[in-house]
């Protein structure tokens, strides 16, 4: 059951947008998501989503997966659009007691709801088809000009890719605790909410400890071989741009002044 | 004697993520019975279904087709008969240590009778009962079990679940870690439950010896079938079956058969060094120290 969760997960594959440069589809990400808030009418819509479309495609995600994605987040997009639906002024085509429709209302629920499902489907893209640790070097070598800030560039990756890394095995490990505190007759499911969060706590105070002995364990691991920091540090697998980066970049680029040139037109 | 068996499966089947591609059939039909006051080992490769197994037994996990009987009735019926048969069925998870979360060892065995909705009374007189069965003295009772050693809590976490007198008592893989003199004294304390209740005890492990030394019934696992059940000689005997599916007999069984090759009447069935030492004394004419 708590195996199920999607979002986030990476599925090997050998495509053309898996093989990418890890730091290209960061900035793709981000030019994506820069792109999708500047969208404004049909067409720069339309637009985006030929180029999510597309990238799917490649990427050769299945709709299932795509789906099943978005599933966790259904109540959220509904309430926005909802909300959008009824709280925005403008020429009512339909009133209901304290609700009224307008035509804008309509415009802007279903814009805002594409633009959640985009921004959800693009970010999903990013980690359906990159591994979580080229993921944290790709995000680790983008950001080493703060280096020259102090900001401390390598702790934070390294935080992430053991984070990123233990989230399995937590999940595991939770899953295994509730087993062993049910058959010892532990009750999850029944009982007012106070009863409940009471509950919880054989399986939180075992999941803690058994956290911080990790984490105690992976220090020790990681000091035995000479881990410290980055300093001086060098890598088995080098980034490196090849000519496809290139051309995804430009692609970006071409599809960001696109959507900006329509929307300044209202389009 | 024929009596009624007190645990049943019928046409057991379970499948992992069914309806995506790593969809795998971790229990095929399996038909097993376990009668009372018996004390059952069951052997398997890693990934034979073992676990699988034991945690349909007390209804942790539904199964995908077939039944589970706890004395003739269907465990997952309803949600009330899947909380008894968990009272009545005990299941202790592997490395049951890191269960354990009370302030104080007394509470965290107290967890389950407690569970039980039973009176303080009948709480505590468990508690004490179960501390007795795994030797933990009642000095221990009011410290907090993350100050004692990994041994010491293995037991206070067989002791909660032994607390709720379980008419059979699952043990998944209880001596895995433990230094020689622990992996003993766990035996023995569990041995002696079985011997003093009567209680059903199912000891899953991977060690040919410790199910041969303990054990009255063996139950070989492979690819989520039973392959093999019966006494441990008789699982012995066919060795050869064995292998295929990674699992082996004991050295010194080994040892015996290649002496009875060789023309040495070694008599009796032997799996451990004792066994074989008295074989081999014997042999000798008739023991003394050599």
């Amino acid at each position: 059951m708590l195996k199920d969760v999607t979002l986030g997960q990476y599925f090997p594959g050998d495509t053309p947008v898996h093989r990418l440069d890890p730091r290209t589809k960061l900035l793709l990400v981000v030019v994506y998501i820069v792109a999708l808030f500047n969208a404004k009418g049909w067409w720069s819509y339309a637009l985006m989503a030929a180029a999510l479309l597309a990238a799917c495609a490649l990427s050769r995600a299945k709709a299932k997966t795509m789906a099943r994605a978005l599933k966790p987040l259904v109540l959220i997009i509904l309430i926005t659009g909802i909300l959008n639906m009824f709280y925005t002024a403008g020429t009512p085509i339909f009133r209901f007691w304290i609700f009224t429709l307008t035509r804008e209302g309509l415009r802007n629920a279903v814009f805002m709801v594409l633009r959640i499902v985009m921004l959800i489907a693009g970010t999903f893209l990013l980690t359906y088809t990159t591994s979580p640790i080229l993921l944290t070097d790709g995000l680790e070598s983008l950001l080493n000009p703060l280096k020259k800030l102090k900001f401390p560039v390598h702790e934070l990756a390294m935080m992430m890719s053991i984070a990123l890394r233990f989230i399995p095995t937590l999940i595991e490990e939770t899953d295994k605790i509730m087993s062993a505190q049910k058959a010892r007759g532990a009750d999850f499911d029944t009982g007012s909410l106070i009863q409940r969060a009471k509950a919880l706590l054989p399986i939180l105070v075992p999941l803690f400890i058994s956290a911080f002995r990790r984490a105690d364990e992976l220090a020790v691991a990681m000091e035995s071989r000479c881990y410290h920091g980055g300093e001086g540090r060098t890598r088995l697998r080098q980034l490196r741009f090849a000519a496809g980066d290139y051309a995804a970049l430009a692609l970006g680029a071409l599809v960001l002044t696109g959507v900006i040139i329509l929307a300044k037109r209202g389009l | 004697m024929n009596e009624s068996p007190i645990l049943k499966t019928e046409k057991l089947c379970h499948v992992y993520s069914a309806g995506t591609p790593f969809e795998t059939a971790a229990l095929r039909d399996v038909d097993l019975e376990i009668r009372r006051g018996e004390l059952v080992a069951v052997i398997g490769h890693t990934g034979s279904g073992k676990s699988t197994l034991i945690q349909h037994l007390n209804g942790l996990m539904k199964p995908t087709s077939g039944r589970v009987l706890f004395e003739g009735a269907d465990i997952g019926a309803s949600k009330q008969a899947t909380k008894n048969a968990r009272c009545k069925v005990g299941l202790v998870f592997q490395y049951p240590e890191y269960q354990l979360f009370e302030e104080t060892v007394y509470k965290d065995i107290a967890f389950g009778p407690r569970n039980m909705r039973l009176s303080a009374d009948d709480v505590d007189v468990r508690v004490r009962e179960a501390a007795r069965f795994v030797g933990i003295g009642a000095e221990l009772l009011g410290r907090s079990p993350f100050e004692l050693s990994g041994g010491q809590k293995r037991r206070i976490a067989i002791a909660g679940v032994i607390a709720m007198l379980p008419q059979v008592l699952i043990l998944d893989e209880p001596m895995a870690g433990l230094d020689p003199a622990g992996r003993d004294g766990i035996m023995e304390n569990i041995l002696g439950y079985h011997e003093e209740t009567g209680a059903a005890v199912v000891v899953v492990t991977h060690s040919m010896e410790d199910a041969a030394r303990n054990a009255e019934r063996m139950i070989v696992m492979s690819r989520g079938r039973i392959v093999m059940d019966g006494a441990p000689g008789e699982i012995f005997s066919r060795g050869d079956e064995l292998s295929p599916i990674g699992l082996d007999v004991p050295v010194m069984t080994r040892l015996a058969d290649r002496l009875r090759a060789m023309g040495v009447p070694v008599k009796g069935s032997v799996y451990t060094v004792e066994q074989a030492r008295d074989a081999v004394l014997a042999l000798k004419g008739g023991g003394g120290a050599c």
